[in-house]
């Protein structure tokens, strides 16, 4: 990875979706965003992972020309957001934490207005929204107001008015906090398909197992550093081996399996005796089969054998010192600090 | 989607200007979006419809007698002045509809497209001369019921109230920047009746100028309102345009070169 980013790169050469340097935003004497880097390279998922209040949303209304950056600077394909900004705004689209849809309009009336505005005409916007509608699943609640829309449809329609212009590079700002778990993987299979078009996707996330399921790359930010990134895999493998996790079928032989493991893999194991388990670090894969062999030597009997590789979750607490829980408070917390930057 | 392929960024041709016609076309399509919320929510023209009715009858028989000596020739003072008066109060709802707007997450999607930056303002100011123009109507009419009959016909009764309801759409820009400024809705409320009201009623609008004291004639004389409201009379009542009418719309021009400028900016520092 060290070396993609030493190549050089031209403005506009279509490799980099978004550059950013030294982005830097306060409100006040609070450093929301306080120096972050990011480099995106066009096509791919990129996942912005933090708790609430890290300065996620901050740094994507910087890259979406929605807030001046104080300090740094940010190229989307080449073209700097500060000065070219409205070439910026004809090469993205943006969905909010917030979906920033009209809600004493309908459906159909949100997506002409902005076909409209993307100029589009009269007819050509009709069709559009027709098909955006359609494919969405939206065409029934079409001509509905949307005061009466789920927060799952509101999304959808949020993510269908920012694909009006088949924009290249696409903002998601946790597109799926508080959604249902059958609507969020409804929304990751859309995200997906998306790339499979062409664009690029920078997703902003609390949740780690959205950044695992969908991003290419991730960074974790906290307190508005970028305190680690990479690829989900190397960030899981930054922060330490795989554990190898086995259960016996009889209780009796627990402690003869755990002396043996102790014995072939040469490691500390520890012992969940109620449900006969035995958890091991894992660091040389090749030692599992002696392990195995000599199990079976022993005469002893498993009833599973699995290899965990560390989650999100614990990535994320050996990075920021700190787990994810202190932060995660209610959407109303994040709903009120949205406010406030807004403000 | 559906299997189309998205154009790559550098294939695409981009322009980092608006041009006239593209803010023209923009502003039209955000002013069809304030006439659609208009209609799906008519509750909100409670004021322009109330207003006009209940200020005229009750204006016009308060003072009638006391001023002109009967209703009757009051008529041709107070119509003209309760129409400028309206007209006018209804402009702050423009500032206050505004804040409330822009609290709202779909102007983020506003400013992330490339549309000229004053078209969301302009558009939603554009589609508030419709509730202007139902003000005016329902002014003209009520004073019709009650006995006003305008001596300069109709055709200078149609053209006052276009002067009207361009120069309230003028005014109305400055209710726009208390909006775009102001922290809440009711703040919007509150510092634009704080302007409005000395500016309509130290007027010539309700009575006579020389009953005033000679410090308060003063600040009559110039105040852009009464300028405007004697445009109207002249209009209405002799179907003559004199100097007043002039004055008027240099002063609609003046505010919207001040403050159509500085609203665009105030707008664009919040983003």
């Amino acid at each position: 990875m060290e070396r993609e980013y030493k190549q050089g790169t031209k403005p506009g050469s279509g490799e980099w979706a978004v550059e950013a340097r030294g982005l830097v935003k306060a409100f006040g004497a609070n450093r929301a965003v306080d120096g972050v880097d990011l480099n995106v390279r066009a096509g791919t998922i990129y996942g912005v992972l933090g708790p609430n209040g890290a300065g996620k949303t901050t740094t994507i209304r910087m890259l979406a020309t929605l807030l001046r950056p104080d300090a740094g600077s940010a190229r989307i394909f080449g073209h700097d957001v500060a000065k070219e900004s409205q070439i910026v705004r004809q090469l993205i689209g943006v969905t909010g934490q917030y979906a920033s849809v009209d809600e004493s309009l309908s459906a159909t009336e949100n997506l002409i207005i902005f076909s409209r505005l993307l100029g589009l005409g009269r007819a050509e916007a009709r069709r559009k929204s027709a098909e955006l509608l359609e494919e969405f699943g939206l065409t029934e609640a079409a001509k509905r107001p949307l005061k009466n829309f789920s927060g799952g449809m509101r999304r959808r329609l949020d993510l269908a008015a920012s694909l009006i212009a088949q924009p290249p590079l696409i903002f998601l700002d946790e597109p799926t906090t508080g959604l249902d778990p059958r609507t969020r993987s409804q929304m990751w299979d859309t995200i997906r398909r998306l790339v499979n078009t062409g664009s690029t996707v920078v997703l902003t996330t609390q949740y780690l197992e959205e950044a695992d399921q969908l991003a290419d790359r991730i960074a974790v930010i906290d307190r508005g550093h970028v305190v680690a990134e990479g690829t989900v895999d190397e960030l899981k493998a930054s922060i330490g081996t795989s554990s190898l996790h086995l259960t016996v079928q009889q209780e009796a032989d627990i402690e003869l399996a755990r002396q043996t493991i102790e014995t072939v893999l040469k490691v500390q194991s520890n012992v969940s005796p109620e449900i006969g388990k035995i958890t091991a670090p894992m660091a040389d894969a090749d030692l599992v089969t002696d392990l195995l062999i000599a199990l079976r030597e022993g005469g002893i009997r498993l009833a599973e054998v699995s290899v965990q590789k560390p989650t999100l979750d614990e990535v994320f607490l050996t990075i920021t010192g700190h787990g994810v829980d202190e932060d995660a408070k209610s959407d109303a917390v994040e709903a009120a600090r949205g406010k406030g930057e807004r403000a | 989607m559906n299997g189309t392929s998205i154009k790559p960024a550098a294939d695409r041709a981009l322009r980092n200007r608006t041009s006239l016609g593209l803010t023209v076309r923009n502003s039209l399509t955000m002013a069809y979006r304030g006439l659609l919320k208009i209609r799906r929510t008519p509750e909100q023209l409670f004021d322009v419809t109330l207003q006009p009715i209940i200020f005229t009858l009750m204006f016009t028989y308060i003072f009638g007698g006391a001023i002109s000596g009967d209703v009757q020739s009051y008529l041709p003072v107070i119509i003209p002045g309760i129409l400028v008066q309206t007209v006018i109060t209804t402009s702050i709802v423009t500032g206050v509809q505004l804040r409330e707007d822009m609290d709202k997450g779909v102007f983020d999607r506003f400013k992330s497209l490339p549309i000229a930056r004053i078209a969301p303002l302009a558009g939603a100011l554009l589609a508030d001369t419709v509730r202007y123009t139902i003000a005016t109507v329902l002014t003209f009419t009520m004073g019709f019921i009650m006995g006003y009959r305008p001596e300069g016909g109709l055709g200078h009764v149609a053209l006052a109230a276009v002067l009207v309801i361009a120069c309230s759409w003028a005014i109305s820009w400055i209710f726009a920047f208390f909006g775009v400024i102001a922290r809440t809705a009711s703040s919007v409320q509150g510092i634009s009746m704080l302007v409005l009201f000395p500016l309509t009623f130290l007027s010539n609008a309700f009575v006579p100028v020389d009953t005033m004291p000679d410090w308060l004639q003063w600040f009559v004389k110039i105040n852009p309102v009464s300028h405007l409201v004697t445009a109207v009379r002249d209009m209405t009542n002799a179907g003559t345009v004199g100097w007043d009418l002039g004055i008027s719309l240099i002063g609609a021009a003046v505010i919207v070169a001040i403050f159509a400028p500085i609203t665009v900016r105030a707008y664009m520092r919040r983003t």
